[in-house]
């Protein structure tokens, strides 16, 4: 097929098993995929006993055994970590300088992360004990040395803004800056145009946005972005809207002005307006109409004869 | 249109003759205009103590001058919009700003110096205040319109107002056919109303002029010929039949004797249309059999579309066309030749369209420091900058806008 066998990763496995059996199913999950059986078939337990019929794992009679192993580690950490500070103390009162594990853009596993870890089933309150036990050990002003021990039960969280793409800032011809974007609501769909010219005013459709919206409340969406980064009398919009309804409307010129103004920002002014939730697509659509129902959720009147 | 040509350069004749016209009338007043900057300076950036129209020039646009209260009751029983006759009662004074466009003003005094030489063979001015940029609605076209009036007023014209023509073509709760011509209809009620309105703005005028010729109402009902005018409107009030054909009458007479010179006890007369699209449009009015009236069939229409006929001379028609109250206009309608139709346009034509817009910044301005200073915004966020510049983004300068926003502020 032209392709290089040396260099043939994952990625391009997928793209060719998608190309050779093409799917219609919705489901992801239902397609043929081709990955490493480690992937694919979940983790057993190997066998715990050998042929004379002994356990291998001095713990195997609790039932959870990798649990308890792991348990009992830790308390011989937390143990071992309390004897240091004793001795560190009878030396002399000399406060240490131990920083503290930075736990600062990471989570701890989630119960289900652990099953899967250990490969066997846990309760929550086995769950729960294990969690104590390890803030127990962080508490301990001696623990830098089991960093390593802590991360492997700890999960890092992805910086959210990292993902933003923003598109540079373009120039027309009288040196004004300005940017495009588009954005989506339910139906309707909308391209916005920002001009850095100092106006303020805003068309849409071809209309003054004041008459195309006499509502306030849509007003008030589309004055959002620019309130909150304090910039009202900064831009010209230029704006063409098609479909939905006048909120769905107004919520998608919103949106496609944030992402629009987005080239104006600096990045800390992109994260806050991420964490403002200027940034998000709304998800939610019409939901669907079940047979045997009259509407989504609304059920026929409920006759007792 | 050769009108157009010829104001610039009768603009600039007539803005000198105007100084030397209104000179001697409010001299003093000038000079307290002039000392006012002086004393006060914050407040009389919004206000300003000239209250006569007539003194008021280019420096005093964007300014809110007060009505007096007796002008108020007299000039305006029926003129002007609900909205500002509340915000009357709520801040206990009328006060109207001075704005642009000021070429209304300047047009009057051209017509004031004009009606002064020549009266003869001279038609009426037509003036249309319209809403200019995309169909403004709530831009200050009637209000304008009043301080239109109140100027002639003050200068001693009779003012014929008619607050709203749309209301004169919907809504009939009773309709006679007429006595006077049998294809036409009558609107008593209407017709009365306006009669008693017109009564008390004009009631100087009501025993100056006197008729030129006989009515005969019913066979023993009749106005004798030089009896005064205000005989006319009275009975037209008590006889709340005959009342359509009275206005007709009035109408008929005042047209004759506008054009008078002054030495006769002449006057000139301003005629104020609100709605004037309304009198070429259609009405939601029918007849017994459900087939719908035109508007050329109801006698009060007829009679002011007579007015504003070119036929006679004396005075100016000044007009607003409004799509607010219009039946079976599109909504975003706002040129004259849509509102109008091609037979009102046809008639109004040739007139000077006078453009009215939303507020500029120093009326924006001055709009903001009067509600301040009336204590109508009461939310301390609206005081600040930010928050006026949020006002500014939402209401977007209209006026109306404005004043329901900061109505719950």
């Amino acid at each position: 097929m032209g392709e290089d066998p040396e260099t043939f990763t994952q990625q391009d496995i997928d793209r060719s098993i998608a190309y050779l059996f093409p799917s219609g199913l919705f489901d992801k999950r239902a397609r043929p995929l081709m990955k490493h059986p480690d992937e694919i078939f979940p983790k057993q337990q190997a066998v715990q006993w050998g042929a004379d019929g002994r356990p291998f794992h001095f713990l195997f009679y609790t039932g959870k055994q990798s649990y308890y192993s792991l348990m009992h580690d830790t308390v011989a950490k937390v143990l071992a970590a309390e004897k240091q500070q004793v001795l560190l103390l009878s030396e002399g009162p000399v406060p240490q300088d131990t920083k503290p594990i930075s736990l600062v853009g990471s989570r701890w596993l989630l119960k289900e992360e652990l099953e899967e870890l250990l490969v066997e089933t846990i309760s929550d309150h086995d769950y729960a004990r294990f969690i104590q036990l390890m803030e127990r050990l962080l508490s301990l002003p001696n623990c830098l040395s089991e960093k390593d021990f802590v991360q492997r039960y700890r999960k890092q969280l992805e910086i959210q803004s990292s993902k933003q793409q923003v598109a540079p800032l373009q120039y027309d011809e009288n040196g004004v800056a300005y940017s495009t974007a588009d954005g989506r609501r339910k139906t309707a769909t909308c391209t916005v145009l920002l001009r850095d010219c100092g106006s303020g005013s805003i068309s849409i459709n071809g209309r003054d946005y004041l008459h195309y919206f006499p509502v306030l409340q849509d007003r008030e969406q589309l004055m959002f972005p620019f309130h909150f980064l304090d910039m009202l009398g900064r831009f010209d919009g230029q704006c063409t809207v098609g479909g939905g309804g006048r909120s769905s409307q107004a919520g998608a010129l919103r949106l496609a002005i944030s992402r629009a103004m987005l080239s104006f920002l600096s990045e800390g002014q992109v994260e806050s307006m991420r964490q403002a939730g200027l940034l998000t697509p709304d998800p939610r659509v019409k939901e669907r109409k079940k047979p045997g129902q009259e509407g989504a959720r609304r059920k026929f009147t409920w006759k007792k004869r | 249109m050769t009108l157009h040509r010829l104001f610039p350069l009768r603009l600039r004749q007539t803005v000198t003759q105007v100084r030397l016209l209104h000179g001697s009338g409010c001299g003093h007043q000038l000079e307290e205009v002039a000392m006012e900057p002086e004393l006060r300076k914050e407040t009389s950036v919004f206000r300003t103590q000239v209250n006569d129209p007539a003194c008021q020039s280019e420096r005093h646009l964007g300014q809110y001058y007060t009505l007096p209260t007796s002008h108020l009751h007299t000039i305006f029983p029926h003129g002007l919009p609900a909205r500002y006759q509340q915000q009357v009662k709520t801040f206990n004074e009328g006060c109207v700003m001075v704005r642009q466009p000021p070429a209304v003003r300047y047009l009057l005094c051209i017509l004031h110096q004009e009606g002064n030489d020549l009266y003869v063979s001279k038609r009426p001015v037509l003036l249309t205040l319209t809403g200019w940029v995309d169909g403004l609605k709530g831009s200050g076209k009637t209000m304008s319109l009043c301080h239109t009036i109140h100027y002639c007023s003050t200068q001693g014209w009779l003012v014929l107002h008619i607050p709203d023509a749309h209301l004169w073509v919907k809504n009939c709760k009773e309709l006679l056919p007429s006595s006077y011509h049998t294809s036409r209809f009558d609107q008593p009620i209407e017709a009365s109303n306006w009669l008693r309105n017109f009564r008390t703005t004009n009631e100087r005028f009501l025993s100056k002029i006197k008729l030129r010729q006989r009515y005969t109402w019913t066979k023993r009902e009749s106005t004798e010929k030089g009896s005064p005018l205000g005989e006319l409107v009275d009975m037209g009030v008590s006889r709340v039949k005959s009342s359509s054909d009275v206005v007709g009458a009035v109408l008929k007479e005042l047209r004759l004797q506008a054009a008078e010179t002054e030495e006769s006890e002449g006057f000139r007369l301003a005629v104020a249309i609100d709605g004037v699209n309304s009198l070429w449009g259609r009405t939601t009015i029918k007849k017994e059999d459900k087939s719908p009236v035109a508007p050329e069939e109801l006698t009060l229409i007829h009679n002011l579309r007579k007015m504003i006929d070119n036929n006679w001379c004396g005075g100016a028609v000044i007009a607003t066309l409004s799509q607010t109250g219009s039946l079976y206009s599109p909504s975003s309608a706002y040129l004259p030749k849509e509102l109008l139709g091609e037979e009102g346009f046809d008639s109004m034509d040739p007139f000077i369209p006078v453009p009215v817009s939303n507020y500029s910044e120093k009326e924006f301005e001055s709009c903001y420091l009067y509600y301040l200073d009336r204590h109508w915004l009461q939310h301390p966020h609206s005081k600040t900058d930010e928050g006026k510049k949020e006002i500014i983004f939402l209401s977007n300068r209209n006026p109306s806008v404005l004043e329901r926003l900061c109505a719950f502020l």
